[in-house]
């Protein structure tokens, strides 16, 4: 899993069928401070997240596509599975 | 998955069989904000979509997915046509 920030969304009226019924958001990955750490990429959104949250995210497809569309074997590499409150260092 | 712009096709005549029947198409990937992000790569084509468009595609073992039951040998797979991109300006 990895933390990431979610800065948009696309939307696609064609599309592969599984994709129906969840929002495609744009995501930055970000570090523990909250900065950018590379590309932005496409998740499916599970929890409602909106722009400007910091998300977990899966970038696997068993764990996306069963989050996204609950159950497995979807044309879906990313999802968000988490809204993060804060986190805590030791 | 990433977004990126159709660039072109691909003809392949002598092709693994359940590839027969599949449009290939050359895409360049792109970042939110339509800039080009690394080389073009040629994926197959689920949607129906064509040159010029933008679109939404998927890598990995996922990509055989839109194909089954039939297996299908790819790991580039275009899922969705893009009609809009909504990108806020978020602050850290």
């Amino acid at each position: 899993m990895i933390l990431g920030r979610v800065v948009g969304n696309v939307v696609a009226t064609q599309k592969n069928d599984r994709y129906e019924g969840s929002r495609v958001m744009i995501v930055e990955p970000i570090g523990l401070e909250g900065e950018r750490s590379g590309a932005e990429f496409l998740a499916l959104d599970s929890v409602d997240s909106g722009p400007g949250d910091v998300v977990l995210v899966v970038r696997e497809g068993w764990a996306a596509s069963t989050a996204a569309t609950g159950r497995p074997q979807a044309a879906i590499d990313s999802a968000i599975i988490g809204v993060v409150d804060h986190i805590d260092f030791e | 998955m990433h977004l990126a712009r159709v660039i072109g096709t691909v003809v392949a005549t002598a092709k693994y069989e359940a590839l027969v029947g599949h449009k290939l198409l050359v895409i360049q990937p792109l970042d939110a904000r339509r800039n080009h992000d690394g080389r073009p790569v040629i994926a197959v084509d689920s949607v129906g979509a064509g040159v010029g468009e933008v679109v939404m595609w998927c890598r990995g073992k996922e990509s055989s997915f839109p194909f089954l039951p039939r297996n299908t040998p790819t790991d580039c797979t275009i899922v969705g046509i893009v009609d809009t991109i909504h990108l806020e300006e978020v602050t850290q």
